[in-house]
């Protein structure tokens, strides 16, 4: 895009800063600079309680909402199931945390292992829903992965676990079934994962971020990822220069699916006890609301959208009953306006003032519409 | 004789999936959209009966009619709304339009109605079941009312598209959106039209379905429309002898599972179904297999 500046004379730091600041690095800087405003604001006492308490949740559906645009965006597939796999992450990383606790006394240790056996699972599960699913594309894939999802939650709602001196116990009908002696219900079939000790912070939630930002960016930057988007854009050439497509659109499904099951833990870990019921399709949905208002493909899209909009009915709770009207309002505002040839003359204008705003790696919005896709 | 009585359930629940899932294949195979806010404009259609049938008492065929009209307006107004602006636009950016939609009706139900359920007034009141086998089997005035129904939108609407100018036209416009333009087919309107048909469709799903189920609360339509979508989808999108085929299907499967598997894991049961079939076609049941050109 702007190449050429640099063999021209040699760029100012101005200069040199605007255009780091558009890439990857301003992504990074982003997220430092509001949690460095975020941790200031706690250590003032600035902030009020209900908007600490959606700091994790913010971060996360920013870690969901870049996970799932590695897969809508980068490799094109549109995914309605994300929330089961975070959900299988957040149910193996509550069990591996209950597990651990008489071991690992230290909070923050039990709790990254916990999130790195949620992306683990998270991951598998990935795998076993991603193999068929890859049979298919287009409408088909959207409502096999909503399937999956779906069977996901029911299966996790009929789960009973729980852990004794002899180790852990799985049932599928009752908590009697599990056969145990003065052990403890970890999992309690419709009410969810119960006895959660809270150990999830906004530290962590950071750095889960960063490190989703950093699996994400790299991914898509290397052989592998150009690969995935060759396969997004045109398959059939793809294939003809001999990319394997399952693989790379596997590889695509499967890292996205840890990044989500990390994600899950950690949203878990905050809250005392957790249902499956919690991560159905409508949470699917609104992930995929972030990814698509911050912008197909555009990881800082993802980051900002997630954010605003899980914030937004909380600013909006002085409207009571007519917060969640206002925000399907904006909702549809936001994806019908900038049809609207008089709003778009006014972003054009926008987007010519405040230029770091965009993206440097924004990608081509890929074409999932069988015709039609002419938006320039 | 259980065996019979769960398969009578199974086909009148699927006759009002079909009735949904034919709301979802025409507008996707004309509009190329999933229309996410079609499960929400069948709770509508639910609430307006249920004010004409409780608070005006009013007889049950002239309130299914007024629903009929409320949800074909309701349908035009976000059609022209919300997705007329976004005939060019990629089909993800419809998607969360629809989204919005549905997000927007759900609430403002929420506001008018209140978040308690109500209980749906039998729209076959009075009217006696239908005792077969020395009152073995016995069939519901609902289960009949819903299956005849069923039966007649279906052949009406197979009537309408082959017969009618504008069924025509909806055919056309779904086979190649281009080449009916340049016929000099309004393709603006005959998508317009194609919505006002689906929403009407829908009102009369809601109806059947609370008089079946009767309790309607503003997230009622959204379960129905996610599995009608997915009978559209296992019969083949776009195919309307499809969507009537997987909704039937479906309403048995679903039957069947809850009776025989449990209630608890019927709705995975149905799900992977629909997996298995699309595995083994991946363009539905009756979907038209189109090759990729290169």
């Amino acid at each position: 895009m702007q190449a050429t500046t640099a063999t021209k004379s040699a760029p100012s730091f101005k200069d040199r800063l605007l255009e780091a600041l558009k890439g990857t690095f301003g992504t990074y800087f982003l997220v430092v600079v509001a949690f460095l405003i975020v941790q200031g604001f706690i250590a003032t006492g600035s902030m009020s309680s209900a908007l600490q308490g959606q700091l994790v949740p913010i971060c996360v559906y920013v870690c969901a909402a870049v996970s799932l645009n590695l897969v809508v965006g980068i490799s094109g597939e549109l995914s309605l199931g994300h929330a089961g796999f975070m959900s299988v992450g957040a149910f193996t990383g509550c069990i591996m945390a209950s597990m651990l606790a008489p071991i690992i006394p230290n909070d923050f240790l039990r709790l990254l292992i916990s999130i790195l056996t949620g992306g683990c699972f998270g991951a598998v599960a990935g795998f076993v829903v991603g193999v068929p699913v890859m049979r298919l594309s287009g409408d088909y894939l959207a409502i096999v992965t909503l399937a999956f999802g779906e069977i996901i939650k029911n299966i996790l709602n009929n789960l009973y676990v729980g852990s004794d001196a002899s180790g852990l116990h799985v049932s599928m009908s009752s908590v009697q079934d599990l056969g145990m002696t003065n052990g403890t219900v970890i999992i309690n079939g419709p009410q969810g994962a119960v006895g959660i000790s809270k150990l999830s912070t906004f530290v962590m939630g950071f750095l889960l971020i960063m490190f989703t930002l950093f699996v994400v960016s790299n991914l898509v930057r290397s052989r592998s990822g150009r690969a995935i988007m060759a396969v997004r854009d045109n398959r059939i050439a793809a294939e003809s220069v001999g990319i394997n497509v399952t693989k790379y659109r596997l590889m695509a499904f499967v890292v996205s699916a840890a990044l989500a099951g990390m994600a899950g833990t950690l949203y878990a870990m905050n809250f005392s006890s957790v249902v499956a019921s919690r991560f159905d399709y409508n949470t699917s949905i609104l992930i995929l609301v972030y990814v698509v208002l911050g912008g197909i493909g555009n990881i800082r899209g993802s980051i900002i959208s997630a954010t605003i909009l899980t914030i937004l009915p909380e600013f909006l709770r002085f409207m009571a009953d007519y917060r969640m009207l206002i925000y399907a309002v904006v909702l549809i505002c936001v994806m019908v306006l900038p049809n609207v040839p008089v709003v778009q003359r006014f972003m054009e204008a926008f987007k010519a003032k405040v230029p770091w705003l965009i993206d440097k790696d924004a990608l081509e919005e890929p074409d999932l519409a069988e015709e039609g896709g002419n938006r320039g | 004789m259980e065996f019979l009585t769960n398969l009578i359930n199974g086909i009148s629940l699927g006759s009002v999936y079909a009735i949904i899932a034919l709301g979802y294949t025409m507008v996707y195979g004309i509009a190329k959209m999933l229309n996410f806010a079609h499960g929400d404009v069948i709770m509508v259609g639910g609430y307006i009966a249920f004010m004409t049938l409780f608070y005006l008492g009013m007889n049950p065929l002239i309130c299914v009619l007024i629903a009929i009209c409320g949800c074909t307006l309701l349908g035009i107004v976000i059609e022209r709304v919300a997705y007329k602006p976004l005939r060019q636009s990629p089909s993800l950016t419809v998607l969360i339009t629809a989204i919005g939609v549905s997000y927007l009706l759900q609430n403002l139900a929420l506001l008018i109605w209140g978040s308690n359920p109500k209980v749906f007034p039998s729209i076959a009141a009075g009217l006696p079941s239908l005792q077969l086998f020395d009152g073995q089997l016995n069939i519901s005035a609902e289960t009949l009312i819903t299956i005849g129904a069923s039966v007649i939108i279906m052949v009406v609407l197979g009537l309408f598209t082959t017969k009618t100018k504008m069924g025509k036209a909806m055919r056309a416009c779904s086979e190649d959106p281009g080449a009916a333009r340049l016929m000099g087919i309004n393709v603006d309107t005959t998508i317009s039209t194609t919505f006002a048909i689906g929403s009407g469709l829908a009102a009369v799903a809601g109806v059947l379905l609370c008089s079946s189920y009767p309790t309607l609360m503003p997230t009622t339509g959204a379960m129905p429309g996610i599995k009608a979508f997915t009978a559209a989808v296992f019969g083949g999108i776009g195919s309307i002898p499809g969507a009537v085929l997987g909704g039937v299907l479906l309403g048995i499967i679903e039957i069947f599972a809850k009776a025989y598997i449990g209630t608890q894991l019927a709705d995975a049961v149905v799900f992977a179904v629909l997996i298995i079939v699309l595995l083994i076609k991946p363009s539905g049941l009756l979907g038209k297999y189109v090759p990729e050109k290169v």
